[in-house]
């Protein structure tokens, strides 16, 4: 069992825990992922390491609550234990000193895209960071990502924090005001953001690198139900991935696969929420 | 009964042993084959002639003391049958319900030569049952050697090596990237031919008994690797299967519902996906499933396709669905054990021979709608010895389908090989192995299973294990250098 030592409430849907896993802490890497499962009955789900502390044997994970899963975890709290905590799964981002990058993090994209713009900080990059998510309180972290960027563009779908903008806007801005100096592009966010910010880099023929989110099972090669459409065939996301090369992915196959089991989905959502409504009579009922 | 003569032995019929009506259980995941009871195991193990040259023992890949477990079992010490099988068999409740007896141990019954053979595995298989009911005879171990063995994958393989070495007193720990073990046996092979519990009871048996360490969520080659565990143990077994799925190299093969048979297993029996919502992992078929393939896999993907539908239409008076195992050569070749496809057939599910997939269509939503597919017929044998399907041109039809599941070859993961220099592998990607000692071509490190020959038996994973076991230990103790 893995302990949860640490919890934050980022947003109404977006939440962090701090998890005692050495094992994993001992190696992990930005841009590398684990797999958690949260007790006997749960799903096995793909969350990527935010942050990680060696000495401390910890992994920090930021996720949003988007289904029954989520919702789960969201409700754990310090003290509370994991059943399954496996990696660091992926292949870890590739960090040089590239010159000038963008690295482009959509709303629980931030928790993800953190550690590599450190990363790349580090390698001696000129990082340019845009974050954005639907509402202001939706986002996060704005301080760390202003810590390892040179610049930073904040952006809101409905201006109520920073530009009233969506992601791709600032970048096609960058890529027009400043040609052949952006060296490369990360991007993690939701499927959709990344498909529009491969289409923004697109004719700039700027390298653009995102972390994909398939659905997964194991993680670790053996089931093929993250497969993504390259165009060089099918790829597994959780052993030749997480990253790749955005513009040779087949975005609406991606898009299409991640909706494969919405119909369970909602079904187990309905059934969660109805647990814990049930459990809140009891508990008041009780008290 | 136990003076029969040899004439009265050779009369007794061959037992049945007693399986859930097929319109039942195909709308349940309950075991199929329920077991032989007390009077039907005596009686069977009257038919077995106790050869003085038993040859059903050459044809078992760890050599099951088979006549003297028999006669034990005949003569009503059940103990003393317990005994004698764990002196080779460490899991005779598997064994006894998955092994492909009709080709290994049971072929070479001399019985089989003029009628049909003593059931071996059916008898396995109420021994198994019985010890892990009573648990009368507890493997015991030696004194602690100081020695320390890790192994690689909790399959029939790295369980079986794991005891072998327990037994002999040597420290071991079994690292297993899944977080449940037990390998193919768990997620693979489903609750109605092989229950969990039954599994997870002779792995906790045997893992008490001697003290063996299993750390689960462990994916060698990323939390640690080979190296890694060099550096602490002093031998090192791979027993990682060959868990890589393949897909045909076919247009449309991205589409929803398009998935290979260690997705779909994986999700209905190691993540219970079939007790959906109850458990949250989901797993889902359509009305007309394709199954490609026609190995054991493929009969085990086709069956639990079938028990999805049939509980999905319960009390709906709707019609559950159709399932196809769609194979490119014909009945006389199907790899899968006699005992599946037979169950398959009498479940209803329908074998379309000498065709094979070309293409698959999917609807404007990405999912899956239809698959083009065109008729074989056989030629000269292959390297296999068995006859080559070669395609008949023109003869392309489509078929409406929902859901297709391939089945087909899996190859080992190769991430147990990352920082692991000097372990030489085939083109195949299966580990180079001396074939009597499972040696590898890196010091210290043995292999043995399916990651050595691809994929292939239970039992010959365990006689892998065993050998190396063997090996290891000789090693251990100075008896033989690397
Ligand atoms: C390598 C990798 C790293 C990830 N890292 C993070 C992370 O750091 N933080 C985070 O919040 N999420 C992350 N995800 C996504 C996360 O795994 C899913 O949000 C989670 O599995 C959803 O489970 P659920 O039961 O809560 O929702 P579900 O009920 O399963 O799904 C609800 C909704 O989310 C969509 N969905 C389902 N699975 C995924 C998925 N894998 N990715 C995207 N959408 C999905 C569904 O289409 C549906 O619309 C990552 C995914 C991958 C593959
Ligand atoms: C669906 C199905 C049905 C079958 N039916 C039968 C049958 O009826 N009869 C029969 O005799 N055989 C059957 N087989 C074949 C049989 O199950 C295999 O031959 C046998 O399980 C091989 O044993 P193994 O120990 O070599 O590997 P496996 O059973 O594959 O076990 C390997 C283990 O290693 C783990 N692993 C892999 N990589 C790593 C890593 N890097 N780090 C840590 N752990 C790792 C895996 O998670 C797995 O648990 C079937 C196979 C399948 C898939
Ligand atoms: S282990 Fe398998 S092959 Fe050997 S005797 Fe038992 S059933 Fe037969
Ligand atoms: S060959 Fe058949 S009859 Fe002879 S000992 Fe073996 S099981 Fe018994
Ligand atoms: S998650 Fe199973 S192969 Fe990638």
């Amino acid at each position: 069992m893995y302990p949860i030592l640490e919890k934050q409430v980022l947003s109404d849907v977006t939440k962090l825990i701090v998890v005692k896993a050495p094992q994993v802490a001992r190696k992990a890497k930005a841009g590398q992922f684990v797999i958690v499962r949260i007790d006997e009955y749960g799903e096995r789900i793909p969350l990527t390491v935010a942050d990680y502390d060696r000495e401390a044997g910890t992994i920090t994970l930021i996720f949003q609550e988007v289904g029954k899963s989520t919702m789960h975890l969201g409700t754990l709290e310090a003290g509370d234990e994991l059943a399954t905590f496996v990696g660091p799964l992926g292949h870890a981002t590739e960090i040089e000193n590239y010159g000038t990058v963008v690295c482009v993090g959509g709303g629980v994209g931030i928790a993800p895209i953190f550690p590599i713009a450190r990363a790349l900080k580090e390698a001696g990059n000129y990082v340019i960071s845009i974050i954005g998510a639907r509402n202001k309180d939706l986002l996060f972290w704005e301080d760390r990502m202003r810590a390892v960027s040179d610049e930073l563009i904040v952006c809101t779908d409905d201006g109520s924090h920073g530009r009233k903008a969506l992601v791709t806007e600032p970048l096609k801005e960058l890529l027009e005001e400043r040609p052949g100096e952006i060296a490369r592009v990360w991007a993690i966010g939701p499927g959709i953001m990344m498909k529009f910010v491969s289409l923004t880099t697109q004719p700039y023929k700027v390298p653009t690198i995102v972390s994909l989110n398939t659905i997964m099972i194991d993680g670790t090669g053996m089931c093929g139900g993250c497969r993504v459409l390259l165009e060089e065939g099918a790829r597994f996301v959780c052993v030749d991935g997480p990253e790749f090369d955005a513009h040779k992915v087949d975005w609406d196959n991606l898009l299409a696969r991640q909706q494969f089991y919405r119909e369970e989905e909602r079904l187990a959502v309905e059934r969660w929420e109805h647990e814990c409504r049930l459990e809140g009579v009891l508990r008041e009922g009780g008290a | 009964m136990s003076d029969l003569t040899q004439r009265e032995r050779m009369q007794i019929p061959r037992q049945e042993m007693p399986a859930q009506d097929p319109g039942i259980r195909r709308g349940n995941f309950d075991e199929v084959a329920l077991g032989f009871t007390e009077a039907l195991a005596r009686r069977e193990a009257e038919r077995c002639l106790q050869c003085a040259r038993p040859e059903c023992v050459e044809g078992c890949p760890v050599e099951v003391l088979i006549p003297q477990f028999i006669r034990a079992l005949r003569d009503g010490d059940m103990i003393e049958a317990v005994r004698v099988m764990k002196v080779k068999n460490g899991l005779p409740a598997i064994c006894g319900r998955v092994c492909p007896q009709e080709v290994q141990c049971e072929i070479k019954c001399v019985l089989a030569k003029k009628g049909e053979p003593v059931a071996i595995g059916r008898l396995e298989r109420f021994v198994g049952d019985y010890e892990l009911a009573r648990r009368t005879c507890p493997l015991d171990c030696c004194e602690p050697s100081g020695k320390k063995v890790a192994i690689v994958g909790s399959g029939p393989a790295g369980l079986t090596c794991a005891v072998d070495l327990g037994r002999e007193g040597h420290g071991v720990t079994i690292f297993e990237s899944l977080h449940a073990p037990g390998g193919v046996l768990t997620y693979g092979i489903p609750e109605f031919r092989l229950p969990k519990s039954v599994v997870h009871g002779e792995i906790d048996y045997a893992v008490e008994c001697l003290g063996i360490e299993i750390r689960t969520d462990h994916v060698i080659g990323r939390t640690l690797t080979l190296n890694e565990l060099l550096e602490k143990f002093d031998a090192v077994f791979l027993g990682t299967g060959a868990g890589l799925p393949s897909f045909l190299r076919i247009p449309g093969i991205n589409y929803n519902g398009v998935m290979s048979a260690n997705e779909f297993l994986t999700r209905v029996n190691l993540m219970k996906g079939y007790r959906f919502p109850e458990y949250d992992t989901p797993v889902k078929v359509g009305k007309r499933v394709a199954v490609v393939g026609a190995g054991n896999v493929a009969m085990d993907a086709a069956r639990c396709s079938l028990r999805l539908q049939t509980l999905r239409a319960q009390g709906t008076g709707e019609n559950p669905g159709e399932v196809h195992i769609v194979y490119r050569r014909s009945r006389a070749e199907v790899p899968a054990r006699a005992e599946e496809v037979h169950h398959a057939e009498e479940e209803g599910v329908i074998f379309d021979f000498l065709t094979n997939p070309v293409e698959i269509f999917g609807d404007e939503h990405g999912n899956v709608c239809g698959m083009r597919c065109i008729r074989m017929q056989l030629g000269e044998p292959d390297g296999s010895g068995r006859r080559r399907p070669i395609p008949i041109e023109g003869s392309e039809f489509d078929i409406e389908v929902d859901t297709v599941i391939f089945a087909l070859g899996t190859s080992p993961n190769p991430l147990v090989f990352v920082d692991a220099e000097g372990l030489e592998r085939t083109k195949w990607g299966t580990v180079v192995t001396d074939q009597e000692t499972g040696r590898t071509t890196k010091p210290r490190v043995w292999a043995g299973g399916d990651v050595v020959t691809g994929a292939a038996t239970v039992v010959s994973a365990m006689g892998a294990g065993k050998r190396a076991a063997a090996d290891i230990h000789r090693f251990l103790m100075g008896e033989a250098s690397w």
